[in-house]
């Protein structure tokens, strides 16, 4: 190991001098924030797979009965073809309430600090975390689209709707994977971001067009599903998805309620985010 | 220039000052270290120094660069080794190594070489692919002090450096400091409750007493200061310690409990 003298500046490599350098030095921190929770996650895949039981059951039990039903109007789709979208947007908002307890665990273990103490802006470390979160959400995508192959959904196949959809998972895993970060940064312990992630999940799934299109509501919970990002992502899913595209609102509208939401949540995080190791 | 310049720099959280206008320069090269109880402020001043805590009121730079004011600037700057565990157990030392150099922008040219050269400085090459969470105490402390140089830090602050190692490990990292300070001339901060690891390691000392500084200077200086039994030659560091912080039994603090808590647990992970 050699050292520069202390006389000459140091990192200099780091001032290029141009305006979007802060922009593109972000996007770095924020790719390598991200690279670290995939390395994690490739020291142990195993994860991953303990989280595929939830929106199988839902999917075989659920799914299966309510398409004997056929008291919901799906507007022309099988009721297993209007829940499958759904079904992998739960997924995705359940798995990615607890990343808050993640990062209590980093906290307490005391890795977060030297994060903290890197020059990288809190907010590109957030922003990793959640892409982080996002790509173990792929996983979900991976185990709804097999169990939905077999039960005969009408999966669209063409690639360009299955990266769109792999586009959507992430970002609401990015999310709500956030929304859990800001609920750390003021809870501080497992115990309250638990409390708040089980508080939060059923009502943020119910009140929405997961399972159930809006239009059969009662006036004040369509108001709330129309508050909720959830619909966003089931509905711009439900238009990749399926090979009939179905939803209500246009796909352009549902990414960008999702990507501001999103984005407005990471820069308050960020904020927040050096709270976790006062 | 002082390499560490600290000036009236308090901490409040509520009423009562948990670090209380202290005032210190630490020059270039210099091993310095900080001493006192549990709950004495010291972590808390590491932290104001490391840009994870604002302070109250007060000041203080690092490299010339202003804790509040130039925060980007003062992260470049610094090494930093937290009490807790800082290297995740889920990589392999490479990796942690790696995420660290690209944090800090270090050149792609020169990432791998620099990262090598790190892990052989500190003795952990040929492990370097191994998980972390199959390294000892010893190992994982030398790897976080090649994590915490690898950007080629002018300063090192290092919380409990040897909290939880057996004695052969302690010994290395001391001889790791010391050859830190010899190879590049780096200025190391460190807190310790280990009065031998003052006296061997360090410069200068200063005592920190309810958030105050109760003295300072050389660690033969500060044993001049003190009354020592009839039967020895000379007091002790242990004797200056209890000499200037004799009270701390009867009054103990709020927030030790978690302190003590991060303490055994740090000792525990470690050993």
């Amino acid at each position: 190991m050699t050292r520069q003298p202390h006389a000459v500046p140091l990192n200099d490599w780091a001032n290029r001098g141009r305006v979007t350098a802060p922009i593109e030095d972000f996007i770095a921190k924020a790719l390598v924030a991200a690279e670290l929770e995939v390395r994690k996650l490739r020291h142990d895949p195993i994860q991953l797979f303990t989280r595929a039981v939830q929106p199988v059951l839902w999917l075989t039990i659920f799914g299966q009965v309510f398409t004997q039903v056929r008291g919901i109007p799906t507007g022309g789709l099988s009721y297993m073809d209007f829940m499958t979208p759904g079904i992998l947007a739960q997924s995705v908002l359940f798995m990615s309430i607890f990343t808050g307890l993640l990062v209590i665990w980093e906290k307490d273990l005391g890795i977060l600090h030297k994060l903290m103490v890197s020059p990288a802006p809190k907010s590109a470390l957030v922003l990793g975390k959640a892409i982080g979160a996002g790509v173990r959400c792929l996983s979900q995508l991976l185990i709804v689209y097999i169990v939905a192959a077999l039960l005969g959904v009408g999966l669209s196949w063409n690639p360009l709707s299955i990266i769109g959809v792999a586009l959507v998972v992430m970002l609401g895993a990015a999310l709500f994977s956030t929304f859990s970060l800001i609920v750390a940064c003021w809870a501080q312990t497992h115990e309250r971001v638990m409390g708040v992630g089980q508080l939060m999940m059923m009502p943020l799934f119910f009140a929405s067009n997961a399972i159930y299109p809006i239009e059969i509501m009662p006036g004040w919970l369509q108001v709330v599903s129309r508050l909720n990002p959830l619909t966003y992502m089931v509905d711009a899913l439900r238009q990749l998805m399926l090979v009939e595209p179905a939803g209500s609102y246009s796909l352009g509208l549902s990414l960008s309620i999702l990507v501001g939401i999103a984005a407005v949540l990471i820069a308050f995080c960020g904020r927040l985010y050096p709270r976790l190791v006062r | 220039m002082h390499m560490i310049e600290i000036y009236e720099l308090t901490k409040r959280f509520g009423p009562k000052p948990a670090v209380d206008g202290f005032s210190l320069t630490v020059e270039p090269g210099e091993v310095f270290g900080l001493l006192g109880p549990n709950g004495a402020g010291k972590s808390t001043l590491i932290k104001m120094l490391t840009t994870l805590l604002p302070a109250s009121s007060g000041r203080a730079a690092i490299a010339g660069y202003d804790i509040g004011r130039q925060p980007s600037r003062v992260q470049r700057s610094i090494g930093y080794v937290p009490q807790a565990l800082s290297v995740d157990g889920t990589l392999t030392g490479y990796e942690n190594l790696l995420i660290l150099a690209k944090l800090y922008s270090v050149p792609r040219r020169q990432r791998l070489d620099r990262i090598h050269a790190a892990l052989s400085y500190v003795g952990l090459e040929s492990v370097a692919n191994r998980l972390v969470n199959t390294y000892s105490g010893g190992m994982i402390r030398r790897l976080e002090m090649a994590q915490a140089t690898l950007h080629r830090p002018p300063v090192l602050f290092l919380d409990e450096p040897t909290v939880g190692l057996d004695p052969v490990a302690r010994k290395t990292m001391w001889d790791l400091i010391l050859q830190l300070r010899r190879d590049y001339g780096t200025t190391v901060f460190l807190t310790t409750h280990f009065m031998e690891e003052a006296d061997v390691l360090c410069d200068r000392i200063a005592m920190l007493y309810h958030g105050q500084q109760v003295a300072i200077g050389t660690p033969a200086a500060l044993k001049a200061t003190v009354p020592h039994p009839e039967a020895t030659p000379e007091a002790t560091m242990d004797d200056v310690f209890i000499h200037y912080t004799r009270n701390s039994l009867s009054t103990e603090t709020e927030g030790s409990y978690r302190d003590t808590s991060t303490t055994r647990r740090t000792a525990k992970r470690l050993g």
